[in-house]
């Protein structure tokens, strides 16, 4: 018997029973759905953020000071000196706060970032209209600063190069605007107001630098940075490790990856076992399926069906039944996982690989649970089968 | 085609059916010897428990006897695989049932089909062969009901047609009157009859002499014993 003969009786006879079909397909189906879902989300997040950190910077360290006894922040020279490592491209100390920003009648909290020109080349931002701050901004603690669009936006400048605007209280003079960068898990990174750091006082009420951002040379060298680094704030800081941290952007990428490798993993586990659940039910209703059809198996032997063509017949419509319930499973996961994309704001990708996967998993499911039954169904003698 | 030709289409010799049941064992077959040639229309008669089904399923190769020998067109029967088997039941018998046996969700041509589906024929040929069987048993315009919106009697022309389908050398039919009326049952009988003088050699099963009487040749069998009855003088 052919295939297309197998497959045109199989579907005759999965589409006569379609309450029976369908309720012995929920099971693969929900699973197969769930799986798929859960997997974009993932993929999706994980995309997200290595795309947001990425946004950051690269083969970037980030040293945060949080201090020992009287000694809780460090100075422009000890920053300098800290960072005085081979490969060690840039360093920029930084001062964060937040200040009432205000130009003309309107007002808004805005982010200040008080830190020195390599900033803009270690956080990867890029000036769209005017200049960066240079270091003679600070050597002559000049009150300028270079603002991000959402600040332009929200004071409402029109052309904001040149004006003034009020930080706390303190008059700064605006001689840049960033290229928008977008948002990410962080927060906006265009709320932002950069000053010289050596201005910080002025208005942010306050020069005690809590973090450097270090760029080194290349991705070989980071390691090495993040140990003499880490070696020189041991010193400064006498053996009290709990004095400070280096951050590294690759071990948290790392970490990531890995989170989101385990959480595969364990779909894969929840896939294998909702697979399972369904190949069970499949092999429940082929068995009762063979009970019912023992005459027609009779019949169909009487007229000559071989043992193989019988076996043939009900593998198919158990792979059938398998592969619809993946089918309809992939089809109602891939739509789930765009409405999911759409409520989460992050674009779930639902991966081709797993949908195909899925796919044959689902009827390989149906092959292997629907075995027993076949084989029962063909074995069957046709004498007591037609006396049913 | 209606001339009678005197080779043998089949042949049983010394052929025993035992089975054992509550540790006692009888003939359901004992010692039947039997030829049949090409173009007979032969009943064999007997009451139900006589043996008549197990001789039916030894004839249609559905059962295999416990001993002794059995030529189909020349072939030996026994000792072949369930394979081999199932290839002569599909090319060389046709079967008529006492209650019908077609499946009730195909259509009739779709039933007609089933013997060639398992001889690898293709799907044109198929059509036009058993478009062509129910033609001949009047059916041409039911191909496409089910049995359900048939009667009885067609149901059972149905069966005829797909038992003639595949041209098969015997057609051996069990009862083949046993769920119809007696109206229906001469039309089918007659048909029977018809196709025998076609040259088609016809087997059947029967408890009932009236319908025996219509065969050309009777065998009668009581305790799986054969006797012949009647023989048409030719």
């Amino acid at each position: 018997m052919k295939l297309s003969q197998g497959i045109r009786m199989a579907w005759h006879s999965v589409s006569k029973q379609k309450m029976r079909t369908l309720l012995t397909v929920l099971g693969i189906m929900i699973g197969i759905a769930s799986v798929t879902i859960m997997v974009a989300i993932g993929n999706g997040t994980a995309e997200q953020v290595k795309s947001q950190m990425q946004g950051l910077g690269t083969n970037m360290l980030t040293a945060n000071v949080v201090g020992r006894g009287s000694v809780t922040s460090i100075t422009l020279d000890d920053a300098q000196q800290l960072t005085d490592i081979e490969g060690v491209e840039a360093y920029a100390p930084n001062i964060t706060g937040n200040v009432t920003a205000k130009y003309k009648t309107s007002t808004y909290n805005a982010s200040v970032q008080a830190t020195t020109p390599s900033f803009a080349d270690i956080r990867e931002y890029t000036v769209a209209e005017g200049r960066f701050i240079k270091d003679i901004d600070g050597a002559f603690s000049q009150k300028v600063a270079v603002v991000g669009s959402e600040i332009v936006s929200e004071l409402n400048m029109s052309d904001p190069v040149g004006q003034k605007i009020s930080l706390n209280g303190a008059s700064y003079k605006i001689i840049g605007v960033l290229e928008s960068k977008g948002s990410s898990s962080a927060g906006s990174n265009d709320n932002v107001v950069i000053i010289p750091i050596q201005t910080a006082r002025v208005a942010l009420k306050t020069d005690a630098i809590r973090t450097i951002y270090v760029q080194v040379e290349d991705s070989d060298k980071v390691d090495y940075v993040q140990q003499m680094l880490e070696f020189n704030l041991q010193r400064f800081f006498r053996n009290d490790e709990n004095a400070y941290t280096v951050f590294n952007q690759d071990d948290l990428l790392e970490t990531i990856t890995s989170v989101s490798t385990s959480m595969s993993t364990m779909l894969t586990y929840v896939a294998a076992i909702s697979l399972l659940v369904g190949g069970i039910g499949i092999m429940n209703m082929m068995l009762t399926s063979v009970t019912e059809r023992t005459k027609e198996i009779g019949i169909r032997k009487s007229l000559g069906a071989k043992q193989r063509d019988i076996l043939f017949q009900f593998l198919v419509e158990a792979a059938m039944i398998g592969g619809l319930g993946g089918l309809v499973g992939v089809i109602v996961g891939s739509a789930g996982s765009k409405f999911a994309g759409r409520l989460m704001d992050s674009p779930a990708a639902p991966s081709v690989d797993i949908m195909a996967l899925a796919l044959i998993f689902s009827m390989g499911v149906g092959v292997l649970f629907g075995f027993l039954p076949a084989r029962r169904a063909s074995k069957l003698n046709p004498v007591d089968a037609l006396r049913q | 085609m209606s001339k009678r030709e005197q080779t043998p289409l089949i042949r049983l010799e010394n052929i025993y059916k035992k089975y054992t049941l509550a540790g006692e064992t009888f003939n359901a077959l004992d010692n039947v010897s039997l030829t049949v040639n090409k173009g007979d229309f032969m009943a064999i008669i007997g009451p139900s428990g006589s043996g008549k089904s197990t001789l039916m399923n030894v004839l249609g190769c559905l059962d295999q006897p416990s001993s002794g020998k059995y030529f189909l067109d020349g072939e030996e029967v026994e000792e072949l695989s369930e394979n081999k088997l199932a290839v002569i039941r599909n090319t060389k018998i046709g079967f008529i049932f006492q209650s019908f046996h077609l499946l009730p969700k195909l259509k009739a041509i779709d039933n007609v089909e089933l013997p060639l589906i398992y001889r690898g024929m293709s799907s044109s040929e198929r059509r036009q062969q058993a478009k062509e069987a129910l033609e001949k048993v009047g059916l041409g315009d039911k191909l496409h009901h089910v049995p359900n919106q048939l009667s009885g009697g067609q149901q059972q022309r149905v069966a005829i047609a797909r038992a003639l389908a595949g041209i098969p050398p015997l057609l051996l039919a069990d009862e083949p009157t046993g769920a119809l009326d007696s109206k229906t049952s001469r039309d089918v009988m007659g048909l029977l009859q018809d196709l025998n003088e076609e040259g088609n050699t016809i087997v059947l099963i029967t408890h009932d002499p009236n319908v025996a009487a219509q065969a050309k040749r009777v065998v009668r069998i009581q305790d799986g014993k054969l006797t012949e009855e009647r023989v048409e003088a030719s």
